[in-house]
Formats: structure tokens, C-alpha cells, sequence
């Protein structure tokens, strides 16, 4: 298995919420990938997007700026 | 052969639509279902299929736009999943049986139900709607065209009356969706119900509803929505509130396909190329003896209808005309009663039904002209 690291991980309410996250990153050239919801956050399946921890701009008000919904923010190894 | 059959299906789609099917059938997974690439590319396109719909029809946002079968699983939907015992509703004659029936069947359990009548040319009169009005009230059902006539109702007009009286407007946009504009923002509907189908070029078994952003809809499957899935009920959130189950990814991403094909063509193109054959035709049948048109043709509404002519000669059954057309002629046109029981009362033709020509924007010049030389030869046996 890959090593742990620190990320920032956004989930979201639905599949169209996540992949809405991923299009607007795409665009912006945003660092991050679409993962499986890691289980410390929430067991169960969905979406989540994963990004580095040390991304400079603060992703919250990023995606408030970009009228995007989502779930909860946090930083987990994962 | 000369296909006029377009309210029922549209036969010939642009080609990338059939070629998108063949394509995510052999490389797209189960949308939302997995975070692998088949999964994920699956899930795009049917985002970037949610987006071209919001954007259609002035959708607050894609998560607004749930898909379904059809219209007629979006109408059932929408009919069963906001009125309650001791709603009134009202909606029109000019009505399908896709809207009729899931009415009727919310009247049984208590839903009170009042359809304003049509004329003779199969028009409604709008001031009959705040006529219609009650205290109960809870929303207006109705089309945007009628799949009979092709006459064309006004949006503006009908969602000013809802927003005055405080109403909801849940439209079937079944026979023009993709080639008229609606804007839900503009206009005030609640909800859009259409079918992938038609207008929209795309593959029988996907359609959808576009719902006002606050307006919740009691979902009526539920099951696997790929997220939440600890949940006992369906999520709250749209459009996997309203979506259970795998979705038809395949038809979706044909119906993607005709969206990015409408947008390139014009739907103003369409519209209007269509609308000069409706009248092509009108023009070549109204005059013939015997041959009896249906629907408002008047100089002020003949750029604002559905490509649509419906017609009777003499007295023969619609079921035989259509026949003969097909047998001797090779042009499918649809007879009988098109699922619109009251249209046909408004008009006087429940018996005889009718025999509906409706165009694609594919059909050609020589084939209308082929279709009124048909009606000519027929009308005089």
C-alpha cells in the first residue's frame, strides 16, 4: 500500500456535487483527484476529492467563490 | 421511405448520438458507483449531460436536473410526489394521457382535479386558469404543445398567472423540449418534464425533471444511490433524491451527444426549418376537398407551433389512411388517438381519430411534397 500522507479532503452529499468539484478544479488547474471516502471520515461509499494539504489558496472559500456544495473539509492521513 | 412520425420518435438522429451509445457501452461503467476510470468517465458525462440540460432549460444549477425513462415517469413523479389529499389541481384538455392519468389516479385518492376546456381548434382560453382558481390551488399541470395539434401554449403568459396566484407550473415539455426555448428562471416553472427522445434527438429510455431549486419532491423508487448508503431513506440532496437506482448511462450518453449537436446546429435553426415544412405541408393539404385540418393554423401562431399537421379525409377511419400511407406510400405518419383522449372530445374526432404528420428538420423538401401528393391521391378515392 502507498505510504500516508497529509491531505485535505472535501466530501460531498452526491456524485454530481463531487464531480462538480472535480470539473471547477480541472479548470483552475487545482491539485487533487477523486478518491473513495476514507473511512475515518465516514464509512460507506461515495466520492471525495484529495488534495494536497499544503495547497497554498483555502479551499472552503474557493469553493464558496465557485458556488459549489459539499459536505465537510478536513486534513487526514490517509 | 418517408418517416412523419417525429412527435412520437425522432427516427433519424445525428449519427455522433448512435456512435456515443456504441461507445459507452463498451468503455463506461456504473456512474457514481466507483472512483475507477470506467466509473468516473461514466459519472462525467453524465454531469456534463446534467449541465447542458440546466443550461437548456435555465436550471439553477445541474444537481437540479434528475433523469428518468421518460416524460411520462418524470410526470408521475412530479404529480405524486407534491400534491397531497385536498390539493386542487388544474391542468387542460390539450393534455397526454401522461399527465391525464397520474392525475386521475391522485383524484381517486383525494386530489381535486379541474381541466379547462379547449375549442374547436384545440386552444385554451387563459383566462380560465385565475377562473379555475380556489383557495386549495396547489399548481397548474399542463403542455407546452399538443402532441395532436401542435399548438403551442404560452409560458409567459401561464407563469405570470401562477406567480399571481401563488401557484406552482409543472410543464410537460415532451413535444418541445430542444426545439423551443423554455426558461424556467424567466418564466417561473417549477418543473420541466421531458423525454430524451424526441425534439432532443436522443435514445428512447432517457428523459428527466428540472426542479426549482427549494422545491422538494417526494421520490417515488428509492434505493441505491451510491453515496449515503447508510442512510435507511433516500438522500434529501437533488438529483440523487429523485434518482434510484442505476442510471441508463448508454441512453444518457447518446442523449449528451444530441445536446452538443443541438447547440451546434441552433435550436432557432431547428425550429425554424421545421416550422417552414409544417407549413409547407399545410400549405399543399388545407385546400384539398375532403381534407379537414385540426389545430390553430391563424397567421399569428403559425411561427409559434409544433412542427405538427393533423388531418382527416372525409370520413375514413385515421387507422386506414395511415395504413395506406404506409402500404402503397412508405410515409409513416401515426393515426388514431395519440394518448389525448380530450383533445380529440375538443375536437370532434374520437371516433375517427386523426392522421398526424410531424417533422424533423432532416426531412427534406421532395418528401413533404411527396406527403401532400399522397393526401391529394387519397382524397379523391
Amino acid at each position: 500500500m502507498r505510504q500516508k500522507e497529509l491531505k485535505t479532503v472535501v466530501t460531498f452529499h452526491t456524485v454530481t456535487e463531487a464531480i462538480a468539484m472535480e470539473t471547477a478544479c480541472m479548470k483552475e488547474e487545482i491539485p487533487g483527484r477523486i478518491i473513495p471516502v476514507p473511512r475515518e471520515i465516514k464509512a460507506g461509499c461515495g466520492l471525495s476529492w484529495a488534495m494536497p494539504a499544503d495547497w497554498v489558496g483555502n479551499i472552503s472559500q474557493w469553493m464558496e467563490k465557485k458556488d459549489l456544495s459539499w459536505e465537510s473539509v478536513g486534513e487526514y492521513f490517509i | 421511405m418517408i418517416y412523419l412520425d417525429n412527435a412520437a420518435t425522432s427516427l433519424q438522429k445525428p449519427e455522433e448520438v448512435g456512435k456515443a451509445v456504441a461507445d459507452a457501452i463498451l468503455h463506461m461503467g456504473n456512474p457514481g458507483r466507483g472512483i475507477h476510470g470506467a466509473s468516473l468517465d461514466a459519472a462525467r458525462m453524465i454531469y456534463d449531460t446534467r449541465s447542458l440540460i440546466s443550461r437548456l432549460f435555465h436550471a439553477k444549477s445541474p444537481s437540479q436536473v434528475a433523469f428518468t425513462a421518460n416524460s411520462t415517469e418524470s410526470l408521475n413523479l412530479a404529480v405524486e410526489g407534491i400534491f397531497r389529499p385536498g390539493d386542487h389541481v388544474i391542468t387542460t384538455m390539450m393534455e397526454h394521457n401522461s399527465v391525464l392519468r397520474p392525475l386521475y389516479r391522485m383524484e381517486e385518492k383525494g386530489v381535486e382535479l379541474t381541466i379547462l376546456p379547449a375549442d374547436k381548434q384545440g386552444c385554451i382560453n387563459y383566462e380560465d386558469f385565475e377562473r379555475a382558481f380556489k383557495s386549495n390551488t396547489r399548481a397548474v399541470v399542463c403542455t407546452h404543445a399538443s402532441n395532436l395539434t401542435g399548438n403551442v401554449n404560452d409560458l409567459e403568459k401561464i407563469g405570470r398567472i401562477c406567480k399571481k396566484l401563488g401557484i406552482l407550473f409543472l410543464l410537460d415539455a415532451s413535444q418541445t423540449a430542444g426545439v423551443f426555448d423554455i426558461d424556467m428562471e424567466e418564466t417561473g416553472i417549477d418543473v420541466v418534464c421531458f423525454t430524451g427522445h424526441k425534439g432532443l434527438l436522443g435514445p428512447q429510455g432517457t428523459g428527466g425533471i428540472c426542479v426549482r431549486e427549494g422545491l422538494d419532491i417526494q421520490p417515488l423508487v428509492v434505493g441505491g444511490s451510491g453515496v449515503q448508503s447508510y442512510l435507511r431513506t433516500q438522500p434529501e440532496q437533488m438529483p440523487e433524491r429523485l434518482e434510484a437506482g442505476t442510471l441508463n448511462c448508454h441512453g444518457l450518453a447518446g442523449l449528451h451527444a444530441a445536446l452538443l449537436y443541438i447547440g451546434q446546429t441552433g435550436m432557432e435553426y431547428i425550429r425554424k426549418r421545421e416550422q417552414y415544412l409544417m407549413r409547407r405541408f399545410y400549405e399543399g393539404v388545407k385546400d384539398i376537398p375532403g381534407v379537414t385540418v385540426y389545430g390553430d393554423f391563424s397567421l399569428e401562431s403559425l411561427d409559434k407551433r409544433a412542427p405538427v399537421v393533423a388531418l382527416n379525409i372525409g370520413d375514413y377511419d385515421s387507422g386506414e389512411v395511415a395504413d395506406e400511407l404506409a402500404v402503397s406510400y412508405e410515409i409513416y405518419a401515426r393515426a388514431g388517438a395519440h394518448c389525448a383522449p380530450l383533445m380529440h372530445q375538443a375536437l370532434g374526432t374520437e371516433k375517427q381519430g386523426a392522421v398526424r404528420f410531424s417533422m424533423s428538420h432532416f426531412n427534406t423538401e421532395e418528401e413533404i411534397d411527396q406527403a401532400v401528393k399522397a393526401v391529394r391521391e387519397l382524397s379523391r378515392h
